[in-house]
């Protein structure tokens, strides 16, 4: 709120309070400076090519296998989170009666699902995927897992794009003849893409730097997931790379390389989600 | 025809989300539930004892509920008081020059994912503490100071999103008539626009304890993981998350089953932080 009317009068304790604010918001951003900038330093001069090397093995630590199955594993979630997503939303907009009890139990749940801590939807990614349904520790078991996981935020998202889409392009829409379907398809969803695209940028971050929920359903095998049954491949993603790294304390180095790759695609994944945001600004 | 089956089809859809939840629910419970029968209800949530592999194994997690109890009142503790003020300085008195780099920076705290808090704590904080409290206390670094600070500053951005949106949903009218009536910038802000934010900035707190009482990776690799009660700030601590963490890799037959079993303790924190947040959500909508 930037107060048009804005008081000019003062007073000692308002003084004391104004120093509080600044100060907490100094040390805010101060603190998040350090954190990037102290991992960044000590982590570049670690970035060496041998890092980069197709194969892992204990001698080099490369994070190359890990990148590329951070990838898989994203991209296979997403095949499953987004369409499973943006179909829940655009059931919740364009075709729930309004006040109906189901769409009170879908929201609910929804908002459960995102409250989920990703310890506990490892083990249940281990009890079902990995166990019930005998995938095993396996790429398929934690893009499984990963996609409950997003799917809360891809139907939060895109259910606000729906919704500031103008109701005028439904009208317009109808007017012309279209059916129910064309509707939502041709009119209301090409002009929520963007919306819907920062949420799914958002989700991918949040894969990236997921660590929890995939130690016990894919494991931990730092081999890049290829061959007819690269579905049932145990994999690594980067993040669990870099716990390991980390907890077994002998590649300190390379788990700060490992924190600077990280950091480098949380940095492109913000800028990419807003970039998205922007747009719909745009459109309005 | 082709619009009922869409529309079928949509419904479905619609409905895996509560598929999940009682997927999650059922699965979790059916296989934690019979452990703490097992193991006896009041023995397992009030036992201080966790001796998975002793001769008479006993498997109390009450050492672990007050290890995640602590850890999280100390999140509390080190963030919220930077939040709310962060909130009140991006919400009244930033520049607006300044206000979209400050506002991706948050956005920038919240996307680090934990292991890189983690270990972040775990080059800098801890020997950060075994310096400071080390000779004194005997701090070894690792302890629930250490994961306090670490945690307060991941829920920082969830903190300062909810609670600046708070402070933006308040009239004008209300920072217009305190000033009228003769406060100054500050005394508007914290005595009648903060007041009326309260119950969106609680509720931005609460979202803050869901995340620290459910973060695991950076907590693990900071609070030292000893299951036992502790006794200052300075001693290691081991929270439900990394009870489940520490022991899941060799744990067999009841062992494992009391760690699901943990989870679903877990599990239920969870849900009653959940349905205050709504309760709250619904007296305040613009909240979070």
């Amino acid at each position: 709120m930037q107060a048009e009317i804005k008081s000019k009068r003062k007073r000692p304790l308002s003084l004391i309070l104004k120093i509080l604010v600044a100060a907490a918001a100094l040390i805010t951003f101060a603190a998040l400076i350090f954190i990037i900038a102290y991992i960044l330093i000590n982590g570049i001069p670690y970035l060496k090519p041998s890092l980069f090397a197709l194969e892992y093995n204990s001698e080099n630590v490369s994070m190359l296998p890990s990148l590329i199955n951070t990838i898989q594993m994203t991209v296979l979630a997403l095949i499953i989170a987004v369409p499973l997503g943006v179909f829940t939303a655009i059931y919740l907009v364009e075709y729930a009666k309004k006040g109906s009890k189901l769409v009170e139990v879908i929201r609910m749940t929804a908002e459960t699902l995102s409250g989920i801590p990703s310890i506990v939807y490892g083990l249940f990614g281990m009890l079902f995927f990995v166990q019930r349904l005998q995938m095993g520790l396996s790429l398929i078991s934690g893009a499984l897992t990963v996609a409950i996981m997003i799917l809360p935020l891809v139907i939060r998202t895109t259910e606000e794009a729906l919704i500031s889409v103008p109701q005028m392009y439904r009208e317009a829409s109808f007017g012309l003849g279209a059916g129910k379907l064309r509707t939502v398809f041709r009119a209301v969803l090409p002009s929520a893409v963007p919306g819907i695209l920062a949420g799914v940028i958002l989700a991918i971050g949040r894969i990236v730097g997921e660590t929890a929920a995939l130690i016990y359903t894919a494991g931990t095998v730092a081999e890049i997931a290829v061959g007819s049954d690269f579905l049932l491949d145990s994999t690594r993603t980067l993040a669990v790379h870099m716990y390991i790294l980390s907890s077994e304390g002998f590649h300190t180095g390379e788990a700060y390389a490992t924190g600077v790759v990280l950091l480098i695609m949380v940095f492109v994944i913000n800028a990419l989600s807003n970039i998205a945001a922007k747009k719909i600004g745009v459109n309005k | 025809m082709k619009e009922k089956i869409m529309h079928g089809v949509f419904a479905i859809a619609a409905l895996t989300s509560i598929f999940a939840v009682v997927l999650i629910c059922v699965f979790l419970f059916a296989s934690g539930v019979p452990a703490m029968q097992e193991v006896g209800f009041l023995k397992f949530l009030g036992g201080t004892s966790w001796k998975p592999t002793a001769s008479n194994p006993q498997f109390g997690i009450f050492p672990m509920i007050i290890g995640s109890i602590y850890v999280t009142a100390g999140a509390i503790i080190v963030g919220v008081p930077f939040g709310v003020l962060t909130a009140v300085f991006m919400a009244f008195y930033c520049p607006k020059k300044l206000y979209r780099p400050l506002k991706s920076a948050t956005e920038l705290l919240a996307g680090i994912p934990s292991v890189v808090y983690g270990f972040f704590g775990l080059v800098v904080i801890v020997p950060m503490l075994r310096e400071a409290f080390g000779r004194e206390y005997g701090c070894k670094g690792q302890s629930i100071l250490a994961a306090s600070i670490l945690l307060g500053l991941m829920i920082l951005p969830t903190i300062i999103g909810v609670s600046e949106s708070a402070l933006r949903a308040v009239p004008q009218s209300y920072y217009e008539g305190a000033t009228a009536l003769g406060a100054t910038h500050e005394e508007a802000i914290f005595r009648t626009v903060l007041p009326a934010a309260k119950s969106g900035v609680l509720a931005g707190v609460i979202l803050g304890v869901g995340r620290a009482i459910g973060e695991t990776m950076a907590v693990i690799m900071v609070a030292g993981n000893q299951p036992r009660v502790p006794e200052s700030i300075f001693q290691g601590v081991r929270t439900l998350t990394g009870n489940i963490v520490m022991d899941m890799a060799y744990a067999e037959g009841l062992h494992r089953e009391v760690l699901i079993a943990t989870g679903v303790v877990l599990f239920v924190f969870i849900l009653i932080i959940n349905i205050s947040f709504s309760v709250l959500k619904r007296r305040d909508p613009n909240a979070g």
